[in-house]
């Protein structure tokens, strides 16, 4: 079961998370595994401070934001269906209007 | 052929996951990390050694940085001008295989002024940067945007830099010659001399230009500022003004001769004749956004996300963002869209008008440098009767900056 993430956000996304990059989140537990998917529900739902339209978009995030799990590219690890373990580590860069 | 009623009842292909085998693609031994373009799946080293390798030739195809030349670097502490910094530094350090000759420096323009940050957030993200450029040893120039409001008005005659000629190779070599003092230690030590160059050049830079901040702005300046922009109606002129004020005082610092530089490195603009001798060059353009924020991420290079105009804006806000929201959008489904646009670009050439030394100087745009169409006639006393309406903003600004201003408003119309 899931019991710790550590979630980091960077390239502008923290703006919409009080400005704070780093957070350490404990899922609740549930009988499923928690997958991707869940957890983008769950952080519009509980993390997201404003403008959730620009961090997710439908079901997944929005086009432009490069999501990363434990170094890995998501398009590697399955994107939406990925099941999370235990203390892995996700990360989300907005590569819009990068400088 | 496609009809308008046509019914295609799930004929349409949904987007295929790619399917890509574990392995590198290139070393086709270790795991893979990342997928770039269509399908091409690296791992971390080769990765590495793909960007590295990509800057190096974009640098290399150009053929116009001759050893010893100075280059600036233009860098806004976002993730593309910090990659491109930390390329610098691999590519002069010694390490480097083929290691690159050139003596950098770095040049950032707080934009706070025009986005509406507070002095407190500005004097945040410089002080960050400031510790950035300093872990590099490079003479940095840390200028404010304001400062494109008092331009000098020598600077402001068009085309004062440019004797109209572009640089011939034999120009080149002599402003070569003319910075390596010892020439005849050249051929035997081509290191030596770039050493030499570079003491040289940090002897200039303690006598005759600080290394830093250049001249503090007062609240008026930034409400000069601030008032040029609000004069801006739309979010994709206030954009583009951005965009070009910024070009304006990077080539401005360059013509005051605060630092003779040879070359602009950016990773935005474009690199196009108007400016006269200054070659602007966009090393980072062949990269995607993709590549950059994962080789930030995983070789730590340190960047500054600062606020700006777009910051927070919607998709619609102006055309800048539609096009990125589309094409992004598009990229999703189709990852060749990306490559497919930069390739077609690539086939795009600017036309360069045959140099005239007859030319007339003050016929030229003072903010792009092209040229005015001097026979609008009526269409011409409408913009100017449209910028006064526009707004005391822009008759408190001084007499030069509004005549500017007015020549902006021109060009747009």
């Amino acid at each position: 079961m899931v019991s710790l993430l550590s979630l980091y956000l960077g390239g502008g996304a923290e703006l919409l998370f009080g400005s704070v990059k780093e957070h350490h989140v404990t899922l609740p537990n549930q009988s499923e595994p928690w997958d991707m998917k869940q957890l983008l529900v769950w952080i519009r739902g509980n993390m997201l401070k404003e403008r959730p339209e620009l961090f997710v978009q439908g079901d997944t995030v929005r086009p432009g934001i490069l999501v990363l799990i434990n170094d890995a590219d998501w398009e590697l690890m399955g994107e939406l269906e990925y099941e999370l373990q235990d203390k892995d580590n996700v990360v989300f860069i907005s590569t819009l209007h990068g400088g | 052929m496609c009809q308008v009623d046509e019914e295609y009842n799930g004929q349409l292909d949904h987007r295929v996951t790619p399917r890509v085998s574990k392995k590198c693609v290139k070393c086709k031994e270790n795991t893979t990390v990342l997928i770039i373009r269509a399908g091409d799946a690296f791992c971390r080293g080769c990765f590495k050694e793909y960007f590295i390798h990509k800057f190096r030739a974009m640098l290399g195809k150009n053929r116009v940085i001759f050893p010893g030349e100075k280059v600036l670097l233009a860098v806004s502490g976002g993730p593309a001008s910090s990659s491109m910094l930390s390329q610098v530094q691999e590519g002069l350090s010694r390490d480097a295989p083929k290691k690159l000759r050139f003596v950098p420096g770095i040049i950032y323009i707080d934009e706070g002024g025009a986005s509406g940050q507070s002095m407190e957030e500005r004097k945040r993200a410089v002080a960050q940067l400031e510790s950035v450029f300093r872990a590099t040893n490079y003479h940095y120039h840390i200028v404010h945007l304001e400062q494109v409001l008092s331009l000098p008005s020598s600077v402001l005659e068009a085309g004062s830099s440019a004797t109209g000629k572009p640089p011939t190779g034999s120009s080149y070599k002599a402003a070569v010659d003319h910075l390596i003092p010892t020439r005849k230690n050249q051929n035997q030590h081509p290191d030596l001399s770039v050493e030499n160059a570079q003491s040289h050049l940090s002897n200039l830079s303690m006598q005759e230009v600080q290394n830093g901040v250049t001249s503090p702005i007062t609240p008026e300046h930034t409400q000069a500022l601030k008032r040029l922009f609000a004069s801006v109606r739309t979010p994709t002129a206030k954009e583009d003004l951005l965009h070009t004020l910024r070009h304006t005082l990077c080539i401005e610092l360059w013509q005051q001769q605060l630092c003779h530089f040879e070359m602009l490195l950016c990773s935005q603009g474009f690199s196009d004749p108007r400016h006269g001798d200054v070659v602007i060059v966009r090393p980072m353009r062949d990269y995607s956004s993709k590549e950059i924020a994962y080789y930030n991420r995983m070789f730590d290079i340190p960047s500054v996300f600062i606020p700006g105009l777009d910051s927070k804006a919607q998709d619609k806000a102006s055309i800048q963002r539609l096009t990125e929201s589309f094409v992004t959008k598009l990229q999703t489904d189709f990852p060749s869209t990306v490559s497919t646009i930069y390739r077609t670009s690539e086939k795009l050439h600017t036309a360069c008008p045959p140099q005239n030394t007859n030319t007339q100087l003050s016929a030229k745009c003072l903010l792009c440098v092209c040229a005015l169409d001097t026979k609008l006639g009526e269409s011409h006393c409408q913009c100017t009767k449209m910028a006064s309406h526009h707004g005391n903003g822009l008759y408190s600004l001084n007499k030069n900056t509004r005549h500017f201003v007015l020549k902006r408003v021109v060009f747009f119309i």
